[in-house]
């Protein structure tokens, strides 16, 4: 599935002109500060506003074009929205808003689905209550399954987590992991954190201004350093291959560049998960270290060299094929003189493994 | 306990304030829909909504004489082709208590569907809800509560209304004179301070009961919405 949206909308003193097509798949992150532009973006997605000029087309449906007065209500697109304060219905329990969209769809899922979706985000012990007897993690989970239920062939996430404190957070992830990998459906997840694209994403459309400022899959953007002012606190996201489990508790993970040494982890050997490597986890040596603790010491290429305001550097990596950044100071980078071409020792303080690999590994035509 | 004449000024109260409120609600709902968006003309149509709050009821009951009286043209007219008689009639009573409590029932609704977070709508659009649907599952049990205030508020002020009742349908036992007017009646008699007292304890038992109710109301549907 494609989505082609180019659109310019004035607002105030704000204006969005952004354009992009993207090959819809797994999740899909529009990615940026605070008044970049993304809501209204998703909201002319939905057909909530409509824009002054501008085209949007759905797997090659056109649902709105200005120039030639096309205009598909909201109701008849079929993309499915998950809206930031959740939008429950406060006169009808769990089960009543999850029946909402479910009855109305025009290509409804059978009981069985209903179940499974239920089961799937486990809302079997909420149906009963009223959304004004949720927390609000769970009122997140009810929005996402209503917006399942309603059978869209897209669904659109306007900033679901950010009402959430980070253990709730970290509570809902699974739950959108899992429908990622088990649903085809393809998502746009609307977001200004770091940490749930580099969790969730795919593939990011990054925001600035109203803007495209830029476009590609998560494994190469947020190893950008030319990102690093749109994208804090980043660093490397990549693919790695279980390779074995050693006798002494660590896991030995492949990736496209070396290995990594991890603590014990619990998924059979061959299974590909995402690795992340933090900018600021990664020191950089001019010789092989000889006595460090760290389990893991690459042998990188220096590619870039960028100097931020403020006391740091990003230095842009290459380990074989794989992207990364290390964040250090500017008097390391004076002390130390790196250059581009330069080969050092990436020496990795934490790694982060994420369970799943993402629906565009796994399921890709 | 009561006498004859009491009860029959208690069933009329009753009769002309459920009838005033029946005949107004849908018209303060269907305004109140309508004057939720801004159109040209708006501010008119408010203040001749709250005009009734402003003016003397006895002005509103001249007016509604002026209009609906048998031998002038709407009331003629309503007389000849519809049979309809508000002049001295407990139907004009009810007539006079639904235009001075208009404004109670109108503003209630119009508060509670302001009230209403547009998100809801949107979301329920995206959900494959037109507008009707929209109106009909969302809009109207969300104001409920509202529709029901205004209603129970509405009643209460009607079952008072004195000024607009007496100089509309006069005061005609059994068939306008309700119990503010049957206290008035009392006290222009001599001697009717002792019926006059009684009734007036009437009146204050039947307020309390409307408000006790209206409390328990207000409680179920707020517990309904989970607030």
């Amino acid at each position: 599935m494609t989505i082609e949206v180019a659109l310019r909308h004035t607002q105030g003193r704000f204006t969005l002109d952004a354009a992009f097509e993207v090959k819809l798949g797994g999740i899909t992150a529009l990615f940026g500060p605070s008044g970049a532009g993304k809501t209204t973006i998703v909201n002319a997605i939905a057909g909530l506003i409509r824009p002054q000029s501008g085209r949007i087309a759905i797997d090659g449906e056109v649902v709105l074009d200005t120039a030639t007065g096309v205009f598909i209500p909201a109701g008849l697109r079929r993309t499915g929205c998950v809206f930031q304060d959740a939008r429950l219905f406060p006169h009808l329990s769990v089960e009543n808003n999850l029946r909402f969209g479910w009855r109305r769809a025009r290509v409804r899922a059978d009981l069985a689905q209903f179940s499974e979706i239920v089961e799937l985000l486990g809302l079997s012990p909420l149906l009963a209550r009223k959304p004004a007897r949720l927390s609000g993690g769970e009122k997140s989970r009810v929005a996402l399954g209503r917006a399942l239920l309603a059978s869209p062939r897209l669904l659109l996430l306007d900033e679901p987590l950010s009402a959430l404190d980070a253990a709730r957070k970290a509570d809902i992830f699974p739950y959108l992991e899992r429908l990622r990998d088990l649903h085809r459906l393809p998502m746009i997840y609307v977001t200004h954190s770091t940490e749930e694209v580099s969790r969730l994403a795919d593939q990011i459309i990054v925001l600035q201004d109203g803007r495209v400022a830029g476009h590609g899959t998560v494994f190469e953007l947020l190893s950008d350093p030319a990102l690093g002012a749109l994208v804090p606190s980043h660093g490397a996201v990549f693919p790695a291959r279980i390779l074995e489990h050693r006798g002494d508790g660590l896991t030995v993970l492949a990736f496209d560049g070396g290995v990594l040494l991890v603590p014990h982890l619990d998924r059979l050997a061959g299974t590909t998960l995402r690795v992340r490597l933090r900018a600021d986890d990664i020191m950089l040596a001019c010789e092989a270290p000889r006595a460090v603790s760290a389990n893991n010491v690459l042998p990188a290429q220096i590619v870039s060299v960028l100097a931020r305001h403020g006391a740091h550097a990003d230095i842009g990596l290459r380990c074989g094929n794989v992207k990364l950044v290390a964040r250090i100071t500017r008097s390391s980078l004076e002390r130390l003189g790196f250059a581009g071409g330069q080969h050092v020792f990436a020496i990795v303080k934490s790694v982060t493994v994420d369970p799943q690999l993402g629906a565009s590994q796994d399921h890709a035509p | 306990m009561l006498t004859a004449a009491e009860s029959e000024a208690l069933f009329l109260s009753l009769r002309v304030s459920l009838a005033a409120v029946i005949w107004v609600l849908p018209l303060a709902l269907a305004l109140a829909v309508l004057t939720r968006h801004a159109f040209p003309g708006r501010s008119l149509v408010e203040g001749i909504v709250h005009l009734p709050l402003a003016l003397p009821p006895v002005v509103v009951g001249f007016l509604l004489l002026m209009t609906f009286g048998t031998r002038e043209p709407v009331g003629a007219w309503l007389l000849a082709h519809l049979g309809i008689r508000f002049a001295f009639n407990w139907t004009g009573a009810a007539l006079a208590a639904g235009v001075i409590t208009f404004p109670f029932q109108y503003r209630a609704i119009r508060l509670s569907l302001q009230a209403q977070n547009p998100g809801l709508d949107e979301a329920a659009e995206t959900l494959g809800a037109g507008p009707i649907d929209r109106f009909v599952n969302l809009t109207l049990p969300l104001a409920l509560p509202g529709i029901v205030a205004g209603a129970i508020t509405a009643f209460a002020a009607s079952l008072g209304e004195f000024g607009a009742i007496i100089t509309f349908v006069s005061s005609i036992p059994g068939e306008t004179r309700t119990l503010p007017l049957a206290i008035y009646s009392a006290l222009q008699q001599p001697g009717g301070e002792i019926e006059a007292a009684r009734l007036a304890g009437l009146s204050v038992a039947l307020a309390l009961i409307g408000v006790m109710l209206a409390g328990f109301a207000d409680r179920r549907m707020r517990a309904a919405l989970g607030a």
